[in-house]
């Protein structure tokens, strides 16, 4: 008998690391995604009542996925009749089973498939992104519906419909041909991205921090980094999300309050990521062309190499946007360099920078703006603008930390109105 | 394998205002897409013009309203189709990459699968 609590974590362990393997590697044998998800799930069931007796197998993957596989072909056995009226998953049919090959590579080929087909360009951002949280990283669809604040129902009808667009419109379950791989991995990288965006500052609710999406998304961009090492975008990408997820714990201060890169207790960024993303960045920089994910890892290398918030190298910062402007224009990137001029040349530069974008209709409702003007002004001195643009910013932000953190930031200047 | 109805939707003015030359090079282009494509194309065509279009909309009761024109009033018109036959979707959408409707801007292909009888 092994104790209950340790069964439950190894468990969940194995869910957290070989749930995609499993999947895929079922998916693949059965070529229907609902049925592989169920017996998946199944084998994970399994798993938590035999492991309490039995111990937990040395490789909990395989075991799960010897299961899933098993219990797939006896339903498809009961059931061949009936299924076979069913539209199945294209796949190349000459690649065997992980019981007839070495294991490792089948189960990678597996597992780059399945991130391959949640996020064909064919279906929409909306349904890669929940497709890719629900099968890859295995989120239950309520997570899913939690995570981007619509109802469960239409999140549960949102990953139906596009699990019948892959097998009605005969979407494979393949990894692309080399000729489509440099498109199709930008929009698996988009997809990443946009699930840790999301997960690091989510845009509405009480949490700064969805941990769940950070962490699958950073899951998910090694798991990317380990197939396709070669692929110095996703090395940057990688980079980019270390580095920036190195902060994680500094970015709350001890009763939940929102603290700026400025006031960050730097003794708490987490040196490992930090090691860990400079050196993926230094070898995607020194093999590959700079792409927006490694400027951006740059960038956030470069707060990392600082000491304190004042040795921050500016012209370095500043000279990184401008790259990144060229690299991907668009205003939130100008807006982000407008804020790091404010910081190398003053406010008042600060000010001119952000003026254009004032007129930019794609920033109107962006609180980043309002919020980065009452900065420059409360710093100016300038109290009655500063406490307008905070005001602007407040009505803007719908997650409470952030609204928190603008508020005590209005009182602050409004007591020097007198 | 599947079967793909691949429908050309375009501004049926640019369409109208191509020249004598323009219509040659684009028909050579379909020339060659059916070459190339071979036996995936089961059958394709051109439409006339929504002009010679006559529509009839359904009623809940009594006899169905007789018009012309097309059924959907939009700048993109159905210029013509192909039905191809295609392993998956990847091989159809590299099919319909060869057309030359998807390399003007004014243009494009929409790709809907057959729905298989059985």
């Amino acid at each position: 008998m092994t104790d209950d609590s340790e069964v439950r974590e190894a468990v969940a362990r194995a869910h957290r690391r070989e749930w995609a393997v499993v999947l895929a590697a079922t998916v693949r044998l059965v070529r229907d995604l609902d049925l592989a998800e169920e017996c998946a799930q199944d084998a994970y069931a399994h798993a938590l009542r035999t492991w309490a007796v039995n111990g937990v197998p040395a490789k909990p993957g395989a075991w799960l996925t010897t299961v899933a596989r098993n219990r797939a072909k006896d339903v498809l056995r009961r059931e061949s009749v009936l299924r076979s009226a069913l539209p199945l998953l294209v796949t190349d049919d000459v690649v065997p089973g992980p019981e007839d090959r070495p294991e490792g590579s089948v189960f990678d080929d597996d597992r780059l498939r399945l991130i391959f087909t949640c996020c064909h360009p064919a279906l929409s951002r909306d349904a890669q992104v929940a497709l890719t949280l629900r099968l890859v990283c295995g989120l239950s669809t309520t997570e899913v519906a939690r995570a981007f604040l619509v109802q469960e129902t239409a999140m549960a009808a949102r990953i139906t419909r596009a699990k019948k667009k892959i097998s009605g419109a005969r979407i494979p379950y393949r990894v692309p041909s080399s000729a489509d791989l440099p498109e199709r991995v930008a929009a698996v990288m988009e997809v990443v991205h946009l699930v840790f965006t999301t997960g690091h500052a989510a845009p509405v609710g009480k949490d700064l921090v969805r941990e769940d999406l950070v962490d699958g998304a950073i899951h998910l961009a090694r798991t990317l980094h380990q197939l396709l090492p070669d692929n110095t975008d996703i090395t940057g990408l990688l980079a980019l999300m270390l580095l920036t997820d190195a902060r994680r714990d500094s970015r709350l201060s001890a009763d939940g309050r929102l603290v700026l890169l400025a006031e960050q207790d730097r003794t708490r960024w987490d040196v490992d990521l930090i090691r860990e993303g400079t050196t993926l960045l230094t070898e995607a920089l020194r093999r590959g062309r700079p792409t927006k994910y490694s400027v951006q890892a740059a960038i956030a290398a470069v707060h990392t190499e600082a000491a304190t918030w004042e040795d921050t190298d500016w012209v370095e910062v500043v000279g990184l946007y401008e790259v990144l402007v060229r690299l991907w224009p668009s205003p939130v990137v100008e807006l982000n360099r407008a804020v790091a001029i404010g910081f190398r040349d003053g406010p008042e530069a600060g000010l001119a920078a952000l003026a254009p974008l004032l007129e930019e209709p794609a920033l109107g409702t962006y609180a980043y703006l309002s919020a980065a003007r009452a900065d420059f002004l409360r710093r100016l001195g300038r109290w009655a603008q500063a406490a307008t643009s905070y005001e602007e910013a407040l009505a803007l932000t719908d997650n409470d930390v952030e609204r928190d953190f603008l508020a005590r930031r209005l009182e602050e200047v409004t007591l020097h109105l007198g | 394998m599947a079967k793909y109805l691949v429908l050309i939707y375009g501004d049926e003015q640019i369409w109208e205002s191509m020249s004598e030359q323009e219509r040659k090079d684009n028909e050579a282009a379909h020339g060659k897409f059916v070459a190339a494509a071979g036996d995936a194309v089961l059958g394709g065509h051109e439409l006339m013009s929504t002009t010679t279009a006559t529509s009839l909309r359904g009623r809940a009761t009594g006899e169905p309203t007789t018009t012309d024109g097309p059924f959907l009033e939009t700048k993109e018109a159905l210029g013509g189709f192909y039905l191809i036959e295609a392993p998956d979707l990847d091989a159809a959408i590299a099919l319909a990459k060869l057309l030359p409707e998807v390399s003007v801007s004014h243009s494009g292909v929409e790709i809907r699968p057959i729905v298989e009888a059985g």
